[in-house]
Protein backbone atom coordinates (compact mmCIF):
# COMPACT_ATOMS: atom_id res chain seq x y z
CA UNK A 1 0.00 0.00 0.00
CA UNK A 2 1.29 3.43 -0.72
CA UNK A 3 1.60 6.04 2.14
CA UNK A 4 -0.73 8.19 -0.14
CA UNK A 5 -3.67 6.44 0.69
CA UNK A 6 -3.76 7.91 4.50
CA UNK A 7 -1.61 10.68 3.80
CA UNK A 8 -3.94 13.51 3.70
CA UNK A 9 -0.88 15.89 2.21
CA UNK A 10 -1.60 18.27 -0.88
CA UNK A 11 1.86 19.10 -1.87
CA UNK A 12 2.38 23.18 -2.33
CA UNK A 13 4.46 26.12 -2.35
CA UNK A 14 2.44 28.99 -0.70
CA UNK A 15 2.56 30.88 2.04
CA UNK A 16 1.08 28.11 4.48
CA UNK A 17 2.45 25.25 3.19
CA UNK A 18 6.30 27.10 3.97
CA UNK A 19 5.43 27.95 7.25
CA UNK A 20 6.96 26.59 10.16
CA UNK A 21 5.16 23.63 11.10
CA UNK A 22 5.55 24.20 15.02
CA UNK A 23 3.64 27.84 13.97
CA UNK A 24 1.05 25.86 11.96
CA UNK A 25 0.32 23.22 15.20
CA UNK A 26 0.13 26.70 17.73
CA UNK A 27 -1.98 28.45 15.41
CA UNK A 28 -4.84 25.27 15.05
CA UNK A 29 -4.97 24.77 18.72
CA UNK A 30 -5.30 28.62 19.21
CA UNK A 31 -8.02 28.79 16.41
CA UNK A 32 -9.93 25.84 18.12
CA UNK A 33 -9.64 27.30 21.24
CA UNK A 34 -11.12 30.70 20.34
CA UNK A 35 -13.95 28.98 19.01
CA UNK A 36 -14.88 27.32 21.81
CA UNK A 37 -14.49 30.59 23.46
CA UNK A 38 -16.88 32.09 21.90
CA UNK A 39 -20.44 32.75 23.29
CA UNK A 40 -23.06 30.55 22.18
CA UNK A 41 -24.81 32.80 19.29
CA UNK A 42 -22.22 34.75 18.67
CA UNK A 43 -22.41 34.36 15.10
CA UNK A 44 -20.80 37.45 13.74
CA UNK A 45 -17.60 36.05 15.25
CA UNK A 46 -18.23 32.58 14.16
CA UNK A 47 -18.90 33.58 10.25
CA UNK A 48 -15.76 35.87 10.67
CA UNK A 49 -13.66 32.75 11.63
CA UNK A 50 -14.79 30.27 8.91
CA UNK A 51 -13.84 33.40 6.95
CA UNK A 52 -9.93 32.68 8.41
CA UNK A 53 -10.75 29.11 7.51
CA UNK A 54 -11.48 29.83 3.61
CA UNK A 55 -8.51 32.91 3.96
CA UNK A 56 -6.39 30.30 4.73
CA UNK A 57 -7.50 27.49 2.25
CA UNK A 58 -7.29 29.77 -0.13
CA UNK A 59 -4.04 31.01 0.84
CA UNK A 60 -2.71 27.76 0.57
CA UNK A 61 -3.65 26.93 -2.90
CA UNK A 62 -6.75 24.48 -2.03
CA UNK A 63 -9.71 26.14 -2.71
CA UNK A 64 -12.88 27.12 -0.83
CA UNK A 65 -14.62 23.94 -1.65
CA UNK A 66 -11.62 21.81 -0.08
CA UNK A 67 -12.49 21.41 3.82
CA UNK A 68 -16.00 21.17 2.84
CA UNK A 69 -16.05 17.30 1.57
CA UNK A 70 -14.07 16.31 4.31
CA UNK A 71 -15.50 18.20 7.09
CA UNK A 72 -18.47 16.03 8.51
CA UNK A 73 -16.28 13.91 9.89
CA UNK A 74 -17.44 14.69 13.34
CA UNK A 75 -21.18 15.55 12.46
CA UNK A 76 -22.43 12.08 14.01
CA UNK A 77 -21.31 13.31 17.43
CA UNK A 78 -23.87 16.10 16.95
CA UNK A 79 -26.54 13.54 17.91
CA UNK A 80 -25.48 13.14 21.16
CA UNK A 81 -25.61 17.16 21.66
CA UNK A 82 -29.14 17.60 19.87
CA UNK A 83 -30.48 16.36 23.45
CA UNK A 84 -29.40 19.80 24.49
CA UNK A 85 -31.80 21.71 22.68
CA UNK A 86 -34.74 20.06 24.57
CA UNK A 87 -32.49 20.35 27.91
CA UNK A 88 -32.71 24.04 28.41
CA UNK A 89 -34.93 25.97 29.97
CA UNK A 90 -36.16 29.46 27.07
CA UNK A 91 -39.13 30.04 25.08
CA UNK A 92 -40.35 27.00 24.04
CA UNK A 93 -40.16 26.49 20.32
CA UNK A 94 -41.36 23.30 19.07
CA UNK A 95 -43.47 20.46 20.57
CA UNK A 96 -43.76 16.88 20.32
CA UNK A 97 -45.71 14.14 22.12
CA UNK A 98 -43.69 10.76 21.82
CA UNK A 99 -45.37 8.47 23.97
CA UNK A 100 -45.20 9.18 27.56
CA UNK A 101 -42.68 11.83 27.02
CA UNK A 102 -43.37 15.25 25.74
CA UNK A 103 -40.24 16.92 24.07
CA UNK A 104 -39.97 20.81 24.07
CA UNK A 105 -37.49 22.45 21.80
CA UNK A 106 -36.32 25.98 23.48
CA UNK A 107 -34.54 28.98 21.86
CA UNK A 108 -31.91 28.68 24.45
CA UNK A 109 -31.18 25.15 23.30
CA UNK A 110 -31.37 25.27 20.09
CA UNK A 111 -28.64 28.07 19.85
CA UNK A 112 -26.70 26.46 21.81
CA UNK A 113 -26.83 23.17 19.63
CA UNK A 114 -26.11 25.09 16.91
CA UNK A 115 -23.20 26.91 18.20
CA UNK A 116 -21.95 23.75 19.29
CA UNK A 117 -22.03 22.03 15.98
CA UNK A 118 -20.95 25.11 14.11
CA UNK A 119 -17.77 25.33 16.66
CA UNK A 120 -17.17 21.60 15.86
CA UNK A 121 -17.21 22.19 12.12
CA UNK A 122 -15.13 25.07 11.95
CA UNK A 123 -12.29 23.13 14.44
CA UNK A 124 -12.64 19.85 12.36
CA UNK A 125 -11.66 22.21 9.09
CA UNK A 126 -9.11 24.01 10.46
CA UNK A 127 -7.61 20.67 11.67
CA UNK A 128 -7.68 19.46 7.88
CA UNK A 129 -6.00 22.51 6.62
CA UNK A 130 -3.03 21.79 9.21
CA UNK A 131 -2.82 17.92 7.75
CA UNK A 132 -3.23 19.20 4.26
CA UNK A 133 -0.69 21.81 4.12
CA UNK A 134 2.36 19.73 6.63
CA UNK A 135 3.37 16.79 5.52
CA UNK A 136 3.43 13.98 9.23
CA UNK A 137 7.14 13.84 9.55
CA UNK A 138 7.31 17.87 9.70
CA UNK A 139 4.26 17.33 12.03
CA UNK A 140 6.11 14.82 14.19
CA UNK A 141 9.52 17.60 14.57
CA UNK A 142 7.12 20.17 15.45
CA UNK A 143 5.73 18.17 18.10
CA UNK A 144 9.61 17.80 19.23
CA UNK A 145 10.13 21.60 19.43
CA UNK A 146 7.05 21.84 21.45
CA UNK A 147 8.65 19.76 23.76
CA UNK A 148 6.31 17.34 23.73
CA UNK A 149 8.31 14.27 25.51
CA UNK A 150 10.89 12.82 23.78
CA UNK A 151 9.80 8.99 24.30
CA UNK A 152 6.20 10.08 22.85
CA UNK A 153 7.35 11.65 19.84
CA UNK A 154 9.38 8.76 19.11
CA UNK A 155 6.96 6.33 19.35
CA UNK A 156 4.66 8.34 17.43
CA UNK A 157 7.28 8.60 14.40
CA UNK A 158 7.74 4.40 14.38
CA UNK A 159 4.19 4.20 14.75
CA UNK A 160 3.54 6.29 10.92
CA UNK A 161 6.81 4.67 9.67
CA UNK A 162 5.11 1.43 10.28
CA UNK A 163 1.36 2.28 9.99
CA UNK A 164 1.33 1.25 6.06
CA UNK A 165 3.07 -2.09 6.94
CA UNK A 166 1.13 -3.24 9.41
CA UNK A 167 -2.51 -1.90 8.04
CA UNK A 168 -1.18 -3.78 4.65
CA UNK A 169 -0.28 -6.91 6.86
CA UNK A 170 -4.29 -6.49 8.18
CA UNK A 171 -5.82 -6.64 5.05
CA UNK A 172 -3.85 -9.41 3.97
CA UNK A 173 -5.27 -10.93 7.02
CA UNK A 174 -8.64 -10.14 6.06
CA UNK A 175 -8.58 -11.06 2.64
CA UNK A 176 -7.22 -14.34 3.72
CA UNK A 177 -10.55 -14.58 6.07
CA UNK A 178 -12.72 -13.70 3.19
CA UNK A 179 -11.29 -15.97 0.70
CA UNK A 180 -11.79 -18.69 3.42
CA UNK A 181 -15.48 -17.55 3.96
CA UNK A 182 -15.24 -16.75 7.65
CA UNK A 183 -17.99 -14.26 6.53
CA UNK A 184 -21.85 -14.35 7.38
CA UNK A 185 -23.60 -15.30 4.45
CA UNK A 186 -27.55 -15.65 3.81
CA UNK A 187 -28.13 -19.23 5.25
CA UNK A 188 -26.35 -19.01 8.08
CA UNK A 189 -22.87 -19.35 6.78
CA UNK A 190 -19.78 -18.22 8.42
CA UNK A 191 -20.66 -20.00 12.16
CA UNK A 192 -22.05 -18.37 15.39
CA UNK A 193 -21.17 -14.98 16.74
CA UNK A 194 -18.53 -16.20 19.12
CA UNK A 195 -16.99 -17.95 16.41
CA UNK A 196 -16.91 -15.28 14.24
CA UNK A 197 -15.16 -13.64 17.33
CA UNK A 198 -12.71 -16.08 17.92
CA UNK A 199 -11.28 -15.92 13.69
CA UNK A 200 -11.01 -12.25 14.18
CA UNK A 201 -9.53 -12.26 17.72
CA UNK A 202 -6.99 -15.46 16.04
CA UNK A 203 -6.44 -12.98 13.60
CA UNK A 204 -5.44 -10.03 15.98
CA UNK A 205 -3.44 -12.38 17.97
CA UNK A 206 -1.36 -13.28 14.94
CA UNK A 207 -0.64 -9.95 13.42
CA UNK A 208 0.07 -8.83 17.40
CA UNK A 209 2.92 -11.48 17.37
CA UNK A 210 4.14 -10.60 13.76
CA UNK A 211 4.26 -6.94 14.84
CA UNK A 212 6.06 -7.84 17.91
CA UNK A 213 8.70 -10.14 16.19
CA UNK A 214 9.22 -7.09 13.35
CA UNK A 215 9.83 -4.56 16.07
CA UNK A 216 12.67 -7.02 17.44
CA UNK A 217 14.26 -6.82 13.39
CA UNK A 218 13.66 -2.85 13.10
CA UNK A 219 15.30 -2.71 16.51
CA UNK A 220 18.59 -4.68 14.90
CA UNK A 221 18.56 -3.15 11.83
CA UNK A 222 18.99 0.11 13.83
CA UNK A 223 21.77 -0.78 15.71
CA UNK A 224 23.19 -2.13 13.09
CA UNK A 225 23.03 1.16 10.70
CA UNK A 226 24.38 3.29 13.66
CA UNK A 227 21.06 4.61 15.76
CA UNK A 228 21.82 6.25 18.76
CA UNK A 229 18.65 7.02 20.04
CA UNK A 230 18.21 10.25 17.96
CA UNK A 231 16.29 11.23 15.23
CA UNK A 232 17.76 13.72 12.86
CA UNK A 233 16.02 15.52 9.96
CA UNK A 234 17.39 18.00 6.85
CA UNK A 235 14.92 20.57 7.81
CA UNK A 236 15.73 22.17 10.88
CA UNK A 237 12.52 23.78 10.56
CA UNK A 238 14.03 26.95 12.24
CA UNK A 239 11.59 30.22 13.19
CA UNK A 240 12.15 32.93 10.76
CA UNK A 241 10.79 36.64 10.57
CA UNK A 242 7.84 35.36 8.32
CA UNK A 243 6.89 32.91 10.79
CA UNK A 244 6.61 35.34 14.11
CA UNK A 245 4.84 37.81 11.54
CA UNK A 246 2.52 35.67 10.08
CA UNK A 247 1.80 33.74 13.81
CA UNK A 248 1.06 37.43 15.69
CA UNK A 249 -1.24 38.36 13.19
CA UNK A 250 -2.98 35.07 13.37
CA UNK A 251 -2.92 35.86 17.10
CA UNK A 252 -3.85 39.63 17.15
CA UNK A 253 -7.07 38.30 14.98
CA UNK A 254 -8.53 35.62 16.86
CA UNK A 255 -8.27 38.13 20.00
CA UNK A 256 -10.21 40.58 17.54
CA UNK A 257 -12.79 37.68 17.15
CA UNK A 258 -12.98 37.47 21.15
CA UNK A 259 -13.68 40.72 21.21
CA UNK A 260 -16.36 40.81 18.54
CA UNK A 261 -17.88 37.98 19.74
CA UNK A 262 -18.23 39.09 22.75
CA UNK A 263 -19.54 42.92 22.16
CA UNK A 264 -22.04 41.55 19.38
CA UNK A 265 -23.70 39.44 22.06
CA UNK A 266 -24.32 43.00 24.19
CA UNK B 1 -10.04 6.39 -2.53
CA UNK B 2 -8.79 2.85 -1.91
CA UNK B 3 -10.12 -0.01 0.02
CA UNK B 4 -7.46 0.87 2.38
CA UNK B 5 -9.29 4.31 3.16
CA UNK B 6 -12.51 3.34 2.82
CA UNK B 7 -12.06 0.77 4.96
CA UNK B 8 -10.70 2.84 8.00
CA UNK B 9 -13.42 5.77 7.38
CA UNK B 10 -15.92 2.85 7.65
CA UNK B 11 -14.30 1.15 10.82
CA UNK B 12 -13.89 4.99 12.24
CA UNK B 13 -17.69 5.70 11.62
CA UNK B 14 -18.89 3.09 13.90
CA UNK B 15 -16.89 4.13 16.85
CA UNK B 16 -16.39 7.76 16.18
CA UNK B 17 -19.95 8.81 17.20
CA UNK B 18 -19.14 7.29 20.44
CA UNK B 19 -15.49 7.80 21.75
CA UNK B 20 -13.97 10.11 20.10
CA UNK B 21 -14.86 13.19 21.02
CA UNK B 22 -14.56 15.96 18.22
CA UNK B 23 -13.55 19.68 19.27
CA UNK B 24 -16.38 21.91 20.40
CA UNK B 25 -18.47 19.92 22.20
CA UNK B 26 -16.10 19.83 25.93
CA UNK B 27 -16.03 22.85 27.40
CA UNK B 28 -12.73 24.80 28.02
CA UNK B 29 -12.68 23.37 31.48
CA UNK B 30 -13.27 20.37 31.00
CA UNK B 31 -10.96 19.65 28.33
CA UNK B 32 -7.81 21.66 30.38
CA UNK B 33 -9.24 19.47 33.52
CA UNK B 34 -8.91 16.02 31.26
CA UNK B 35 -5.65 17.14 29.92
CA UNK B 36 -4.08 17.79 33.97
CA UNK B 37 -5.24 14.09 34.42
CA UNK B 38 -3.83 12.38 31.39
CA UNK B 39 -0.99 15.06 31.73
CA UNK B 40 -0.46 13.71 35.27
CA UNK B 41 -0.42 9.91 34.11
CA UNK B 42 1.73 9.85 31.23
CA UNK B 43 4.62 12.30 33.03
CA UNK B 44 4.79 8.88 35.03
CA UNK B 45 4.22 6.66 32.78
CA UNK B 46 8.10 8.44 30.90
CA UNK B 47 9.05 8.77 34.18
CA UNK B 48 9.09 4.99 34.43
CA UNK B 49 10.01 4.27 30.68
CA UNK B 50 13.14 5.79 31.67
CA UNK B 51 16.24 3.81 31.85
CA UNK B 52 18.04 0.92 29.92
CA UNK B 53 15.60 -0.40 28.29
CA UNK B 54 14.09 2.05 26.79
CA UNK B 55 16.26 2.54 23.88
CA UNK B 56 14.78 -1.36 23.36
CA UNK B 57 10.77 -0.33 24.09
CA UNK B 58 10.85 2.63 21.73
CA UNK B 59 10.67 0.28 18.04
CA UNK B 60 8.45 -1.74 20.24
CA UNK B 61 5.91 0.41 21.10
CA UNK B 62 5.98 2.63 18.02
CA UNK B 63 5.31 -0.93 16.06
CA UNK B 64 2.74 -1.82 18.91
CA UNK B 65 0.92 1.84 18.09
CA UNK B 66 0.90 0.71 14.93
CA UNK B 67 -0.48 -2.46 15.34
CA UNK B 68 -3.67 -1.15 17.57
CA UNK B 69 -4.40 0.81 14.63
CA UNK B 70 -4.33 -1.92 12.40
CA UNK B 71 -6.00 -4.44 14.45
CA UNK B 72 -8.55 -1.63 15.02
CA UNK B 73 -9.23 -2.15 11.43
CA UNK B 74 -9.76 -5.83 11.60
CA UNK B 75 -13.66 -6.28 11.99
CA UNK B 76 -16.00 -8.66 13.11
CA UNK B 77 -19.24 -8.76 11.97
CA UNK B 78 -21.87 -9.04 14.13
CA UNK B 79 -25.19 -9.68 11.66
CA UNK B 80 -27.03 -7.72 8.82
CA UNK B 81 -23.94 -5.43 8.16
CA UNK B 82 -22.74 -4.28 11.69
CA UNK B 83 -19.44 -5.01 12.71
CA UNK B 84 -17.44 -4.75 15.49
CA UNK B 85 -14.00 -3.90 16.27
CA UNK B 86 -11.26 -3.79 18.59
CA UNK B 87 -10.95 -0.85 20.58
CA UNK B 88 -7.34 -2.24 22.09
CA UNK B 89 -6.72 -0.33 25.39
CA UNK B 90 -7.23 -3.47 27.24
CA UNK B 91 -5.40 -5.82 25.24
CA UNK B 92 -2.12 -3.37 25.00
CA UNK B 93 -1.78 -2.94 28.97
CA UNK B 94 -2.27 -6.74 29.32
CA UNK B 95 0.11 -7.56 26.24
CA UNK B 96 2.83 -4.80 26.72
CA UNK B 97 2.49 -3.79 30.72
CA UNK B 98 0.32 -0.81 31.96
CA UNK B 99 2.67 1.99 30.92
CA UNK B 100 3.86 1.37 27.67
CA UNK B 101 0.01 0.64 26.82
CA UNK B 102 -0.68 3.71 27.86
CA UNK B 103 2.04 5.36 25.81
CA UNK B 104 0.96 3.36 22.65
CA UNK B 105 -2.76 3.85 23.10
CA UNK B 106 -1.66 7.74 23.63
CA UNK B 107 0.15 7.49 20.48
CA UNK B 108 -3.02 5.77 18.21
CA UNK B 109 -5.42 8.51 19.53
CA UNK B 110 -2.54 11.14 18.84
CA UNK B 111 -2.02 10.05 15.39
CA UNK B 112 -5.65 9.40 14.72
CA UNK B 113 -6.16 13.31 15.41
CA UNK B 114 -3.85 14.51 13.60
CA UNK B 115 -3.57 12.44 10.44
CA UNK B 116 -7.75 11.45 10.60
CA UNK B 117 -9.35 14.17 12.59
CA UNK B 118 -10.84 11.29 14.50
CA UNK B 119 -10.97 13.36 17.73
CA UNK B 120 -10.55 16.64 18.37
CA UNK B 121 -6.89 18.63 19.23
CA UNK B 122 -8.09 20.74 22.43
CA UNK B 123 -10.11 17.67 23.46
CA UNK B 124 -7.18 15.34 23.08
CA UNK B 125 -6.36 15.04 26.81
CA UNK B 126 -10.34 13.77 27.15
CA UNK B 127 -9.91 11.24 24.62
CA UNK B 128 -7.02 10.00 25.79
CA UNK B 129 -8.05 9.56 29.38
CA UNK B 130 -11.16 7.86 28.40
CA UNK B 131 -9.86 5.62 25.49
CA UNK B 132 -6.33 4.98 26.28
CA UNK B 133 -5.66 5.24 30.61
CA UNK B 134 -9.17 4.50 31.71
CA UNK B 135 -9.02 1.59 29.56
CA UNK B 136 -5.17 -0.23 30.30
CA UNK B 137 -5.66 1.10 34.20
CA UNK B 138 -8.75 -1.16 34.25
CA UNK B 139 -7.42 -4.06 32.20
CA UNK B 140 -4.30 -4.24 33.82
CA UNK B 141 -5.05 -3.83 37.30
CA UNK B 142 -8.17 -6.71 36.82
CA UNK B 143 -5.93 -8.96 34.76
CA UNK B 144 -3.35 -8.92 37.66
CA UNK B 145 -5.89 -9.85 40.51
CA UNK B 146 -5.64 -13.20 39.06
CA UNK B 147 -2.20 -13.13 37.96
CA UNK B 148 -0.17 -16.59 38.54
CA UNK B 149 -3.67 -18.48 37.84
CA UNK B 150 -4.98 -20.95 35.97
CA UNK B 151 -5.31 -20.13 32.25
CA UNK B 152 -9.24 -19.97 31.97
CA UNK B 153 -9.51 -18.28 34.79
CA UNK B 154 -7.13 -15.54 33.75
CA UNK B 155 -8.75 -15.31 30.13
CA UNK B 156 -12.04 -14.95 32.01
CA UNK B 157 -11.34 -12.19 33.73
CA UNK B 158 -9.35 -10.43 30.72
CA UNK B 159 -12.48 -10.50 28.79
CA UNK B 160 -14.45 -8.67 31.65
CA UNK B 161 -11.72 -6.80 32.24
CA UNK B 162 -12.11 -5.72 28.49
CA UNK B 163 -15.99 -5.58 28.78
CA UNK B 164 -15.65 -2.96 31.67
CA UNK B 165 -12.80 -0.58 30.01
CA UNK B 166 -14.81 -0.32 27.22
CA UNK B 167 -17.87 0.98 29.69
CA UNK B 168 -15.61 3.04 31.75
CA UNK B 169 -14.62 5.15 28.22
CA UNK B 170 -18.07 5.91 27.52
CA UNK B 171 -19.44 6.76 30.91
CA UNK B 172 -16.41 8.75 31.36
CA UNK B 173 -17.36 10.53 27.74
CA UNK B 174 -20.86 11.22 28.63
CA UNK B 175 -20.07 12.36 32.15
CA UNK B 176 -17.61 14.83 30.54
CA UNK B 177 -20.09 16.11 27.58
CA UNK B 178 -22.81 16.30 30.14
CA UNK B 179 -20.79 18.25 32.54
CA UNK B 180 -19.53 20.52 29.54
CA UNK B 181 -23.23 21.23 28.99
CA UNK B 182 -23.32 19.84 25.83
CA UNK B 183 -25.55 17.28 26.41
CA UNK B 184 -28.69 15.92 28.19
CA UNK B 185 -27.46 13.74 30.85
CA UNK B 186 -31.22 11.56 31.32
CA UNK B 187 -30.84 10.45 27.41
CA UNK B 188 -27.34 10.25 27.44
CA UNK B 189 -25.70 8.71 29.76
CA UNK B 190 -27.86 5.81 29.44
CA UNK B 191 -28.01 5.45 25.78
CA UNK B 192 -24.05 5.52 25.59
CA UNK B 193 -23.60 3.01 28.70
CA UNK B 194 -25.85 1.07 27.07
CA UNK B 195 -25.03 0.42 23.45
CA UNK B 196 -20.78 0.48 25.12
CA UNK B 197 -22.18 -2.90 27.08
CA UNK B 198 -22.35 -4.41 23.92
CA UNK B 199 -19.76 -3.16 22.20
CA UNK B 200 -18.28 -4.28 25.43
CA UNK B 201 -19.14 -8.04 24.49
CA UNK B 202 -17.41 -8.01 21.16
CA UNK B 203 -13.99 -6.27 22.74
CA UNK B 204 -14.25 -8.97 25.31
CA UNK B 205 -14.43 -11.70 22.64
CA UNK B 206 -11.68 -10.50 20.60
CA UNK B 207 -9.43 -9.57 24.09
CA UNK B 208 -9.88 -12.91 24.71
CA UNK B 209 -9.27 -14.80 21.99
CA UNK B 210 -6.44 -12.32 21.00
CA UNK B 211 -4.98 -13.39 24.11
CA UNK B 212 -5.65 -17.07 24.06
CA UNK B 213 -3.57 -16.98 20.37
CA UNK B 214 -0.41 -14.80 22.61
CA UNK B 215 -0.74 -17.39 25.34
CA UNK B 216 -0.36 -20.46 23.22
CA UNK B 217 2.22 -19.42 20.53
CA UNK B 218 4.43 -17.14 23.23
CA UNK B 219 3.65 -16.96 26.34
CA UNK B 220 6.70 -15.85 27.09
CA UNK B 221 5.43 -12.58 26.30
CA UNK B 222 2.53 -12.16 28.51
CA UNK B 223 4.89 -13.32 31.15
CA UNK B 224 7.19 -10.71 31.33
CA UNK B 225 4.88 -8.29 32.59
CA UNK B 226 2.66 -10.35 34.51
CA UNK B 227 5.12 -11.21 36.56
CA UNK B 228 7.96 -9.05 37.39
CA UNK B 229 5.72 -6.22 36.94
CA UNK B 230 2.94 -7.23 38.72
CA UNK B 231 2.72 -4.95 41.51
CA UNK B 232 -0.37 -4.91 44.50
CA UNK B 233 -0.62 -1.06 43.13
CA UNK B 234 -2.12 -2.07 39.66
CA UNK B 235 -4.42 -4.33 41.23
CA UNK B 236 -6.00 -1.84 43.78
CA UNK B 237 -6.21 0.98 41.21
CA UNK B 238 -8.19 -1.64 38.48
CA UNK B 239 -10.16 -3.13 41.44
CA UNK B 240 -11.01 0.47 42.55
CA UNK B 241 -11.89 1.71 39.18
CA UNK B 242 -14.02 -1.20 38.43
CA UNK B 243 -15.92 -0.89 41.36
CA UNK B 244 -16.59 2.74 40.56
CA UNK B 245 -17.51 1.89 36.99
CA UNK B 246 -20.05 -0.40 38.33
CA UNK B 247 -21.39 1.32 40.73
CA UNK B 248 -21.49 4.55 39.18
CA UNK B 249 -22.72 3.20 35.22
CA UNK B 250 -26.29 2.02 36.46
CA UNK B 251 -26.80 4.65 38.65
CA UNK B 252 -26.43 7.33 35.93
CA UNK B 253 -28.40 5.75 33.93
CA UNK B 254 -30.80 4.62 36.34
CA UNK B 255 -31.29 7.41 38.60
CA UNK B 256 -29.47 10.45 36.34
CA UNK B 257 -31.81 13.08 38.62
CA UNK B 258 -29.85 12.03 41.48
CA UNK B 259 -26.55 12.56 40.00
CA UNK B 260 -27.51 15.87 37.91
CA UNK B 261 -28.36 17.30 41.75
CA UNK B 262 -25.05 16.44 43.07
CA UNK B 263 -22.97 18.35 40.42
CA UNK B 264 -25.58 21.60 40.85
CA UNK B 265 -25.09 21.45 44.35
CA UNK B 266 -21.45 21.32 43.69
CA UNK B 267 -21.32 24.33 41.15
CA UNK B 268 -20.24 21.55 38.18
CA UNK B 269 -23.26 22.99 35.92
CA UNK B 270 -22.52 26.58 36.54
CA UNK B 271 -19.37 26.28 35.54
CA UNK B 272 -20.17 24.22 32.17
CA UNK B 273 -22.88 26.26 31.27
CA UNK B 274 -22.40 29.62 29.40
CA UNK B 275 -25.56 29.89 29.86
CA UNK B 276 -27.83 29.98 33.14
CA UNK B 277 -29.16 26.67 33.74
CA UNK B 278 -31.83 26.03 35.66
CA UNK B 279 -33.21 22.44 36.90
CA UNK B 280 -37.16 22.17 35.47
CA UNK B 281 -39.74 22.66 37.96
CA UNK B 282 -41.42 19.85 37.70
CA UNK B 283 -37.92 17.78 37.69
CA UNK B 284 -37.33 18.37 41.21
CA UNK B 285 -40.23 17.64 43.05
CA UNK B 286 -40.85 13.81 43.58
CA UNK B 287 -38.99 11.53 45.80
CA UNK B 288 -37.01 14.05 48.10
CA UNK B 289 -35.64 10.88 50.05
CA UNK B 290 -34.52 9.19 46.91
CA UNK B 291 -32.02 12.28 45.69
CA UNK B 292 -30.61 12.69 49.56
CA UNK B 293 -30.11 8.78 49.02
CA UNK B 294 -28.20 9.38 45.67
CA UNK B 295 -26.53 12.56 46.87
CA UNK B 296 -24.74 10.20 49.55
CA UNK B 297 -24.07 7.46 46.82
CA UNK B 298 -22.45 9.69 44.83
CA UNK B 299 -20.30 11.36 47.46
CA UNK B 300 -18.70 8.05 48.73
CA UNK B 301 -18.11 7.14 45.21
CA UNK B 302 -16.07 10.45 44.34
CA UNK B 303 -14.46 9.96 48.28
CA UNK B 304 -13.52 6.70 46.59
CA UNK B 305 -12.17 7.64 43.58
CA UNK B 306 -9.98 10.29 45.05
CA UNK B 307 -8.50 7.55 47.44
CA UNK B 308 -7.71 5.26 44.81
CA UNK B 309 -6.22 7.75 42.61
CA UNK B 310 -4.01 8.97 46.10
CA UNK B 311 -3.46 5.31 46.63
CA UNK B 312 -2.14 4.78 43.10
CA UNK B 313 -0.09 7.88 42.77
CA UNK B 314 1.78 7.40 45.97
CA UNK B 315 2.46 4.01 45.17
CA UNK B 316 3.83 4.87 41.47
CA UNK B 317 6.08 7.59 42.48
CA UNK B 318 7.03 5.35 45.65
CA UNK B 319 8.04 2.18 42.60
CA UNK B 320 11.57 3.91 40.91
CA UNK B 321 12.99 4.69 43.97
CA UNK B 322 12.82 0.81 45.03
CA UNK B 323 13.83 0.12 41.92
CA UNK B 324 17.10 2.00 41.64
CA UNK B 325 18.43 1.41 45.07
Amino acid sequence: MHANTFDRYQAGEGLIHSLAPQVKVVLTVLFILSNVLLPDGAWLALSLAWCLVLLTSTLAGLGIGYTLKRSFVALPFALAAVTVAFNLPGQPLVKWNIGPWQLVATDAGVIRFASIVVRTWLSVQMAILLTATTRFPDLIHALNHLHIPQLLVAIISFMYRYLFILTDEAMRLMRAREARSARPMAGGGGGSVAWRARVSGNMIGQLFLRSYERSDRVYNAMLARGYSGQFLTISPHQMHTKDWAIGATAIIIMLLLQVIGRLTLQ
Amino acid sequence: MSYVSRAYISAGATDSPALHIPDGFLSVWMALLCWAAAVLLLAIAVRRSRGELVERQIPLMGVMAAFIFAAQMINFPVAGGTSGHLLGGALAAIALGPWAGMLVMTSVIGVQALLFQDGGLVVMGANILNMGLLTTLIGYGLFQTVAGQRREVRLAVAGIAAWLSVIAGALATSLQLWLSGTTALRIVVPAMVGIHALIGIGEALITVAALAFILQTRPDILEVHSQTRGGRGWVIAGAIMALVVVLLAPLASANPDGLERVAMDLGFIQQGMASPYQILPDYTLPLMNETALSTILAGAIGVMVVAGLTVMVVRLLRRPARATS
